[in-house]
């Protein structure tokens, strides 16, 4: 299968702390893989790193393209959403205006328009809410939201952050299954970085696991939660 | 105070209430993009006005000329972001103030070197007659507030209504998740500058008729901006707007009553007055600051 | 030769320098080099309390003024003799910056510059006020007369001026440099790079700020009144907005925190005037205004900041 974002060789740095040491991983077109890994293992600066929020040496890949060098925003406009850790809200506009700014660099106004239907149709609450100030979203609403703004862009690549930090399990599960219907129907990819790595590796297809910013093993997600030395040596369960 | 007087001079309050209002946006504008204040703010407008004096002079209708020179001041504007303020964009506090002082000084004296020092009068399109010869108002403050009221809607309009306006506020709130909505943060910045200057040079030009065009024309004009933008909150454009209009009647009544000797002395105890008292203005956010 | 001998010879020099260079000018250039030990003072005052302890003043012309109207009235209201009008000038600027400083305690840097940039500019407005003209004689301001030098003494009025500002400002530059070098000018310092931290650690933050404020405002009022005397003069158009702004320019060029700093930024803001203004009225403006710019830029550590850099580099390659 084609590889939509090929990483090689990925080195970042905050300041003068180097936090990931060469990296290799891929996201087949049409796929979902995820990056596992304990706290501080460089999960969140993985994702930094392919958008360009943090200094990075390497080779990033999409679609073909040589994206490391890039702006943020440039990258964003080849077709890559970043939903961040800490859900990344403008929490003084209303749940409408953050959609709307999902799509800003959209020129298809009837494009837009279909997406905000659709979106509302996965997240009946947002259409509920629509004219709220985001602040004032409970967390499940503001991830939602921070979920759906990234959709609007109508990306090929979505990248995800920790997306069930801090929810309620019921919400956690509705949010998974939307994932997964948006990557069946929509052929979204998707690059999913989570500490809960049950839920992960039931989503995803590809699995790789990161400690202390190297990838220690990878392989499919079948593989990984099928090894039981692995689960509990890495991952826990 | 006779009720006719009052009523005079509330309205000549509310036009220069307009000017302030529309300076005390310009501030708020590009503080809530960057936490910096503008010293140089009131410098561009005046140079502003400078260079509508100049078409004015070789013959271009007033209100052609009105248009070049708001055209024009954006320009500038966006310009002395992206050339000026953005290398110092992220260094410490006093560096920028200094670099501001610094622009304020250079224009103030262009201004001068250019088109020397002495006092021009300059133009009202609005006639010298008051409407329906009523006593309280002049034509030309009925004008100006009615151009000041008329900015401030185009402006509401783009900003609440427009796709770029909602993405400037995003960058303004929000410059991280708006580089990842694909927002040029860089350019709304430097538009943000643009509109500001566009705003002071319409402030400019329609305080210029009263006061007279010279190059220290705006300086107590800044300082008033300053006090309404304070009063109304710093990171408050309604507020800022409605800080402007108080200051202006304000300043207008006291002034009757008290002299007008001391009347930057009034903004001055008004600054910090209210910095004293409420550092976050009528309607600015209270901020706290994380250890 | 270690390096504390060798900054105190380096002193000595500077001062026999200084003593020996009223008698080969001409009285003019007397004149301002006492401009420039004055601007040296007011200098200093501005740098312990921006440079050292990272509270912007765009106002500190207020302070210049304010001693130089008390010594204006002391010695043309009183009779008081010029010598003993430098103190009183001292002790009242010192009380008006402590209390200034007070309030000031709450804005943070942004808003301290509105605040005193503000006051910057509505000074020459309070100057002129007519409930106070009585003292300060209004617009006209008030003319002082020239001091003579002690019987006996053979020295022109202007080398004599200079003398007396020289021993002044070698004074308070001796008073300043133990300050900043002690324990409190380490608080200051703290205070200016991480307050919250200073506060945590006992740092009596509040009281050194508004204190620094004072003794701030004490030198630049000392300085302002041997200016008033040294010009003969003071009305209230001398003290706008820009004299404020001339001695951020001081500091600026000369360097931020850094004692030699306010001699070089003196000696560039009285002599970059002279200058500039032979090219045009405007000029001396635009040129502070591309220096202040081009100096964030270019040298944000001033030429006491150059020159220490440079220095260093030599006795590296020598080494």
């Amino acid at each position: 299968m084609a590889r939509l974002l090929e990483v090689r060789n990925l080195q970042a740095q905050y300041g003068p702390t180097q936090v990931l040491h060469g990296m290799d991983f891929a996201v087949e077109e049409g796929g979902i893989t995820t990056i596992l890994g304990a706290n501080g293992a460089g999960k969140t600066t993985t994702l930094r790193a392919v958008c360009a929020m943090v200094k990075t040496r390497g080779e990033i890949s999409f679609g073909g393209k040589r994206i490391d060098g890039l702006a943020t925003e440039s990258i964003v406009r080849l077709g890559v959403a970043h939903v961040p850790d800490g859900r990344g809200t403008f929490v003084n506009l209303s749940v409408e205006e953050n959609l709307r700014l999902g799509a800003y660099t959209r020129g298809d106004k009837a494009g837009v328009a279909a997406d905000f239907e659709r979106i509302y149709a996965y997240f009946p609450r947002l259409k509920e809410r629509r004219r709220q100030q985001a602040g004032t979203l409970s967390g499940g609403e503001q991830q939602m939201l921070a979920v759906s703004r990234a959709l609007m862009l109508r990306p090929k690549l979505l990248l995800l952050d920790e997306p069930s930090f801090g929810l309620a399990p019921l919400i956690v599960q509705e949010l998974f299954s939307i994932l997964r219907d948006i990557n069946a129907q929509d052929g979204v990819s998707m690059l999913l970085v989570e500490q809960n790595a049950a839920l992960a590796l039931k989503l995803a297809n590809q699995a790789y696991l990161l400690e202390t910013g190297r990838v220690v093993i990878s392989g499919s997600a079948e593989q990984i939660g099928a090894d039981e030395s692995v689960r509990r040596s890495y991952l826990g369960y | 105070m006779s009720f006719d007087l009052l009523i005079h001079q509330v309205f000549s309050g509310l036009a220069t209430g307009g000017i302030y209002a529309s300076v005390a946006l310009a501030l708020v504008m590009i503080y809530q993009a960057t936490h910096l204040v503008n010293f140089a703010q009131g410098e561009l407008a005046m140079f502003s006005t400078y260079i509508a004096w100049s078409l004015l002079q070789t013959g271009l209708p007033y209100w052609a000329a009105f248009f070049l020179t708001v055209a024009i001041a954006f320009v500038l504007g966006v310009v002395i972001e992206r050339v000026i303020v953005r290398p110092v964009e992220n260094a410490p506090i006093l560096s920028v103030v200094i670099v501001f002082i610094g622009l304020l000084v250079i224009i103030n004296s262009l201004a001068g070197w250019i088109f020397s020092y002495t006092i021009k009068p300059f133009p009202s399109p609005f006639p010298a007659q008051p409407l329906f010869g009523n006593r309280y108002v002049s034509s030309h403050e009925l004008g100006s507030i009615g151009i000041t009221l008329v900015v401030l809607a185009l402006l509401f309009v783009f900003f609440r209504f427009t796709p770029l306006g909602l993405a400037m506020r995003a960058a303004a709130q929000n410059p991280v998740s708006s580089r990842l909505v694909g927002i040029r943060v860089g350019w709304m910045l430097a538009l943000g500058w643009g509109l500001a200057g566009a705003i002071g040079a319409i402030a400019g030009i329609m305080v210029a008729p009263t006061v007279f065009l010279e190059p220290n024309m705006m300086s107590g004009i800044l300082l008033y901006a300053f006090a309404a933008a304070l009063l109304g909150g710093i990171d408050s454009p309604g507020g800022a707007v409605l800080g402007g209009f108080i200051v202006g009647v304000l300043e207008n009544v006291v002034g009757s009553l008290l002299g007008t000797e001391l009347k930057l002395t009034v903004a001055l105890v008004l600054i910090v007055g209210v910095l004293v008292v409420r550092p976050s203005g009528l309607f600015g956010r209270r901020i706290v600051t994380r250890v | 030769m270690n390096t504390p001998s060798r900054r105190v010879a380096g002193l000595a020099l500077l001062l026999m320098l200084a003593c020996v260079l009223p008698f080969v000018v001409s009285n003019y250039r007397v004149f301002q080099c006492t401009l420039v030990l004055v601007y040296a003072i007011a200098l200093l005052g501005l740098n312990m309390l921006t440079g050292y302890n990272g509270q912007i003043s765009l106002g500190h012309g207020a302070f210049y003024a304010i001693g130089a109207y008390v010594a204006a009235i002391l010695m043309d209201r009183f009779g008081v003799p010029y010598w003993l009008t430098l103190p009183v000038a001292g002790a009242v600027c010192a009380v008006a910056g402590f209390l200034f400083g007070l309030p000031a305690l709450r804005f943070e840097g942004l808003y301290l510059s509105l605040a005193t940039f503000a006051l910057g500019v509505a000074l020459p407005q309070i100057l002129k006020y007519k409930g106070i003209e009585h003292w300060t004689g209004g617009a006209q301001g008030i003319v002082i007369v020239k001091p003579e030098p002690p019987a006996g003494v053979p020295l022109t009025q202007d080398q004599w001026l200079y003398f007396v500002a020289l021993a002044t400002a070698v004074l308070m530059f001796a008073l300043g440099w133990n300050l900043l070098r002690g324990r409190i000018g380490r608080a200051m310092v703290a205070i200016r790079d991480q307050p919250i931290a200073a506060q945590a650690m006992g740092v009596d933050t509040s009281m050194i700020k508004a204190m620094t404020f004072g003794v701030s405002a004490m030198y630049t009022g000392v300085a302002g009144a041997l200016g008033a005397i040294a010009i003969q003069f003071v009305a209230p158009d001398s003290f706008t907005i820009f004299l404020s702004i001339s001695l951020v320019v001081g500091i600026v060029v000369g360097g931020l925190a850094s004692i030699s700093g306010a001699l070089y930024g003196a000696i560039f803001i009285q002599f970059i005037p002279n200058v500039a203004d032979e090219i045009s009225k405007a000029a001396p403006w635009a040129i502070y205004g591309v220096f202040l710019i081009g100096f964030m830029y270019v040298m944000p550590t001033g030429v006491a900041g150059f020159i220490r850099i440079a220095v260093a580099r030599w006795r590296r390659r020598r080494s």
